[in-house]
C-alpha cells in the first residue's frame, strides 16, 4: 500500500502546478498588471463564474491576449470594454451597467428594504399602546403589599 | 387565517419565480450582434491557403455562417443536420473552420462529409472573437445586406432548422 501510495505520489503531477493563474508574458510586468485588472472586471463566458483572468480556458487567454494587444496599441479601459461588449454584450461586464433593462438588478434590494421598513411601521403603528395607568383598585392593592412586607417581621 | 394569506403569496411568488429560473439557460447568452451587420473578415480557406474568402462576397445573398472544429465533439452530433441542410439545397452554408490545424480540420471533413460551400480557416480565433463566438458550434444566419439575423449556440437541431432556420430564411430570401 504504501509503495503504490509512493508510486502515485511520484508519477501524479502535482496538484499546484495547475492552480497558477495563467502565465503572464512577463515582458512588461506594468502592462501586464493593467492587463489582469482589466481582464478581473470580464466574465469568461465558457466557465461562467470566471473572470478573463483567473480562467484558463483558452477563450479567457485569447481575450486576454486581445486586451494585451489593445493596450499596447494604446487603447483606453473603457474602449477594450466597448470592444467586449459589443461582441459578447452586457454579460461580458462583472458590473452591469445602469439602464433600463437592469434598474430592478440595481435598485430590487434598495426596493425589498423598503418594503420591509413600510411593514415594519405600519406593524408598530398598529400594535396597542401599552397600558400604563393604573386603576384604583389597582393602587390600592399595591399599597397593601407594600405596606404588609414592610410590616413583616424579619 | 387572514395573516397566512399575503406569506403564503409571497412565498409562491418565489417559487414560481424560482421555477421558470430553473428552466432558463445561462449559457443562451443574447447575442448583441443580432440586427448588426456581419463584422469583416478576409480569411484563408481551409483547402486552399492561398484564395481568401471575406463576407463581402456575400452580399445579396442570404448565407449561413457555421463555426466549427475537429476538436469540437458538438459538431459532431450536428454534423447529420448540417449535411441534411446542404443536401435540401435551401440555404448555402459556409463553414469558418475555428483554432483548428488545417490537416485536422480537412481530415475532418473528409471522413465526416463536407456540407460546407468552402470553409474558412481561422487559426487564432480572431474572427470568433469578432463573431463573439464562445461555444462551438454556433450558427449564423445573415441577410442580404450582410446583417446578422439569428444567432445559435451550440449545435443545430433537426427542430431548430424546421421551425426557425428554413422560415427566416424563406422570409429573407423573398424580401
Amino acid at each position: 500500500m504504501a509503495r503504490l501510495l509512493a508510486f502515485l505520489l511520484v508519477v501524479s503531477p502535482a496538484p499546484w502546478a495547475h492552480a497558477k493563474e495563467a502565465a503572464p508574458a512577463a515582458a512588461d510586468p506594468a502592462l501586464e498588471q493593467k492587463v489582469m485588472a482589466l481582464a478581473a472586471e470580464l466574465r469568461c463566458l465558457v466557465c461562467q463564474n470566471q473572470t478573463i483572468a483567473d480562467s484558463t480556458a483558452p477563450l479567457a487567454e485569447d481575450l486576454r491576449n486581445q486586451v494585451r494587444e489593445k493596450m499596447r496599441q494604446g487603447a483606453s479601459d473603457s474602449e477594450i470594454i466597448d470592444f467586449m461588449v459589443a461582441r459578447y454584450g452586457d454579460f461580458v461586464l462583472y458590473r452591469p451597467p445602469v439602464k433600463a433593462t437592469t434598474l430592478l438588478l440595481w435598485f430590487g434590494p434598495l426596493l425589498l428594504v423598503v418594503a420591509g421598513l413600510l411593514v415594519l411601521l405600519r406593524r408598530l403603528r398598529r400594535r396597542p399602546p401599552p397600558e400604563l395607568e393604573l386603576t384604583t383598585a389597582e393602587r390600592e392593592r399595591a399599597r397593601k403589599l407594600l405596606t404588609e412586607s414592610e410590616a413583616e417581621p424579619r | 387565517m387572514n395573516r397566512f394569506v399575503l406569506p403564503l403569496a409571497i412565498f409562491a411568488a418565489l417559487i414560481a419565480l424560482l421555477a421558470v429560473g430553473l428552466t432558463l439557460n445561462p449559457r443562451e447568452v443574447p447575442s448583441p450582434l443580432i440586427g448588426k451587420p456581419a463584422p469583416h473578415f478576409e480569411l484563408p480557406q481551409l483547402d486552399q491557403a492561398a484564395k481568401t474568402f471575406t463576407e463581402k462576397d456575400m452580399v445579396g445573398r442570404v448565407w449561413m455562417l457555421n463555426v466549427w472544429a475537429s476538436w469540437c465533439v458538438t459538431c459532431r452530433e450536428e454534423h447529420p443536420v448540417l449535411l441534411g441542410l446542404a443536401k435540401s439545397g435551401a440555404v448555402p452554408l459556409y463553414g469558418l473552420n475555428y483554432k483548428d490545424k488545417r490537416e485536422d480540420g480537412l481530415a475532418w471533413l473528409k471522413s465526416m462529409g463536407d456540407p460546407y460551400q468552402l470553409s474558412i480557416h481561422d487559426v487564432e480565433g480572431k474572427v470568433g472573437i469578432d463573431y463573439g463566438v464562445y461555444g462551438v458550434p454556433e450558427t449564423y444566419v445573415i441577410d442580404k445586406r450582410g446583417v446578422i439575423r439569428y444567432k445559435r449556440i451550440g449545435a443545430l437541431t433537426p427542430e431548430i432548422v424546421r421551425d426557425k432556420v428554413l422560415p427566416l430564411v424563406q422570409e429573407l430570401g423573398r424580401g
